[in-house]
């Protein structure tokens, strides 16, 4: 589904990802790890294509397709979708309309948003005063319309309150578990890249494989419940020192 | 309460030659006096096809369906004024000043006859115009839709139209200003004076469209007394040589509210110098002015005034440009005077173009570069105009599409 090979990714003149690769398999779920500033957000927005992330070096392949110098809507359309930690205002646009677009007209956001229990958030303008966890359930609902083959998610439980994490988890996990993906007979369900913390939302999911991002760079893979235990006990030094130890 | 007539000819007939505030000078002598017959209708379903299509461009339904009434002003003669409710009058301002000995008080009493030469103009002219009273106590449910046009070339248009609200009374007006399709070059000079009573409301809505080569001068006064409330949203989208207009509203009893909205884009060759002020001269008085201009090529300036004269007023001031294509100029003038201590005063202004993190977002949705800032751009205007008629937005969104913002 989605391949990444050795990419160096430049944020305003500075590296922040270095030779990194990393696959996730149709119909299964991978984990992306690290501590803050290790570059996972940028990972994510650089799959979807966002201005500032420069591509230095290495290619991002999406069903086969090199999609590495596509423009963002294009990506869209091949079935990427994100789920942005920190969306931006949209004042004057509210949630009705871009939902509308989103699914190109193909879904009634009423309709949709009612199966979620959010019909009173169609008529807000999207993100505008928004608490976490509203933002999170927005940007679930976004995606729903959307409908995408692989859901990239930056930290779908930062932000949100333990009452309703239970609440985006389960959205979550209903959006991921749900449909086929146009091409892939073979294969059945959704894949997803989901970047976490915290693992709360391990509770939620099904993961299949896990990754560790430390400065720019994967150290670890492996099984994510393993890893995330490692990290708690052990803290994300151990995973640099794993890396090393590869390395010599 | 204005002086004497004579006194007043005689402080108009010394302001013919006193330019204007801000904006660019007209020269009076340019224009000419427009004459000729126009024929008057009694319906607006007798009006011809061109008139009715300029009407629906400013948002004006050329219909008594959906609204309790109309007058049409073409040039300096009222042709056509039908109203259906009994609860407002709305009749030619002549007419009013013959018939009602009292409206003398309320004639060039929020805006001075000497404020400029277009205020003296209007006064010397024996100028047209709607009078429109609500009546105390009244609802009326539909909006009063007026419209003002200019019907030849190279003519000055003058009007002067007075609007009294009288205590507990609501109402709603339209207000159309365009040209004819054969007028290129032309200067409108309007002069409104606005008097909201006690516990009255009304919410004027008023868009402009006119030609290439005109000259706008609005001259607008409002005063509102206890717990009165006033809206005014003014659209201008199309081209124009230049609209210079600064209201001023005076907000004289407690609790008073004034609320202006403005939606402006400024095409390219035009002048568009819009302000709107307001002064809180009694306690517990509310104002909020919000702008939202765009520049494709123009020069818009916003200015926005609020003066606190009283205690425990709340004001605010939100003035948002955004600058697309190369050139256009965008100026906000945000001003706050404050002259009492416990007032609550505040402004934002901000400027630039489109947030490229905003296009991104509605670009990772599917949508194209394009789709995603004419979704931003009606966005950013639509606040600026929030519980504006339908009609009016519909029309705002094929603004949008002609000035090739958008293609979505």
């Amino acid at each position: 589904m989605l391949e990444i090979k050795d990419l160096t990714v430049e944020v305003g003149g500075r590296k922040v990802l270095n030779n990194v690769s990393l696959s996730v398999l149709p119909g299964s779920t991978s984990v992306l790890f690290g501590p803050n500033g290790s570059g996972k957000s940028t990972l994510l927005s650089t799959i979807m294509g966002l201005g500032n992330y420069k591509v230095v070096k290495g290619q991002i392949l999406f069903n086969d397709v090199d999609i590495t110098n596509m423009p963002i809507n294009e990506r869209a359309r091949l079935g990427i979708g994100l789920m942005s930690q920190r969306p931006p205002n949209l004042s004057g646009v509210n949630l009705y309309d871009i939902i509308k677009v989103s699914s190109h007209g193909k879904v009634d956001p009423e309709k949709l948003a009612s199966k979620l229990n959010m019909e009173n958030f169609l008529s807000r303008d999207v993100n505008v005063g928004f608490s976490g966890g509203e933002i999170k359930r927005s940007e679930l609902l976004q995606l729903a319309a959307q409908d995408p083959c692989l859901f990239m998610l930056d930290e779908p439980e930062s932000g949100v309150d333990l009452e309703s994490i239970e609440r985006v988890g389960t959205m979550v996990h209903d959006l991921i578990s749900g449909g086929k993906c146009a091409g892939k007979r073979e294969e059945s369900g959704k894949s997803a890249l989901v970047i976490t913390h915290t693992g709360q939302i391990l509770d939620y999911i099904e993961a299949d494989r896990g990754y560790v991002l430390c400065n720019g760079t994967i150290t670890c893979m492996g099984n994510p419940r393993e890893l995330l235990k490692d990290i708690r006990t052990k803290g994300y030094e151990e995973c640099i020192k794993c890396r090393l130890i590869e390395m010599n | 309460m204005p002086s004497d007539r004579d006194e007043l000819i005689e402080r108009a007939k010394n302001a013919l030659q006193k330019k204007g505030a801000f904006g660019e000078d007209f020269d009076l002598k340019t224009y000419s006096e427009v004459s000729g017959e126009i024929p008057v209708f009694n319906a607006p379903s007798e009006l011809p096809n061109n008139i009715k299509e300029a009407m629906l461009k400013t948002g004006v339904n050329p219909s008594t369906e959906g609204n309790d009434g109309n007058m049409l002003v073409i040039d300096n003669s009222i042709v056509l004024n039908n109203s259906n409710n009994d609860g407002f009058e709305l009749m030619d301002i002549r007419d009013a000043l013959k018939k009602y000995d009292w409206l003398k008080d309320y004639s060039w009493n929020a805006v001075n006859v000497d404020a400029d030469k277009y205020t003296a103009a209007t006064y010397l002219n024996d100028s047209p115009g709607y009078f429109i009273r609500a009546f105390a106590g009244k609802k009326v449910k539909l909006p009063v839709q007026t419209c003002i046009m200019i019907g030849h070339d190279i003519s000055a248009q003058t009007v002067h139209n007075i609007i009294i609200v009288e205590e507990g009374a609501s109402i709603e007006i339209i207000s159309g200003c365009t040209s004819g399709s054969d007028v290129d070059t032309a200067l409108h000079m309007g002069i409104s004076e606005i008097y909201v009573k006690k516990d009255a409301s009304l919410k004027f809505t008023m868009i402009h469209n006119w030609a290439e080569n005109i000259g706008v001068r609005p001259r607008t006064g409002i005063v509102v007394e206890e717990n009165g409330t006033f809206i005014n949203n003014y659209v201008i989208l199309k081209k124009v040589k230049s609209v210079q207009t600064y209201p001023t509203a005076r907000l004289v009893g407690k609790g008073a509210v004034a609320q202006f909205n403005t939606v402006a884009i400024a095409q390219p060759g035009a002048e568009l110098d819009l302000g709107s002020r307001v002064v809180l001269s009694a306690p517990e008085c509310k104002a909020e002015i919000i702008s939202r201009s765009i520049t494709v090529g123009g020069e818009v300036i916003n200015r926005g005034t609020l003066v606190g004269e009283a205690k425990d007023i709340k004001a605010h001031l939100e003035c948002r440009g955004l600058i697309l294509g190369d050139s256009g100029i965008n100026v906000a003038i945000p001003e706050l005077d404050a002259r009492v201590a416990d007032v609550e005063m505040t402004h934002e202004a901000s400027l630039g173009k489109v947030a490229q993190d905003q296009v991104e977002y509605i670009m990772s949705r599917g949508l194209t570069e394009d789709e995603a800032v004419g979704m931003i751009v009606r966005g950013f205007l639509e606040v600026g105009i929030r519980g504006i008629p339908e009609d009016i937005k519909a029309e705002i969104d094929e603004a949008i599409r002609q000035s090739d913002l958008a293609t979505g």
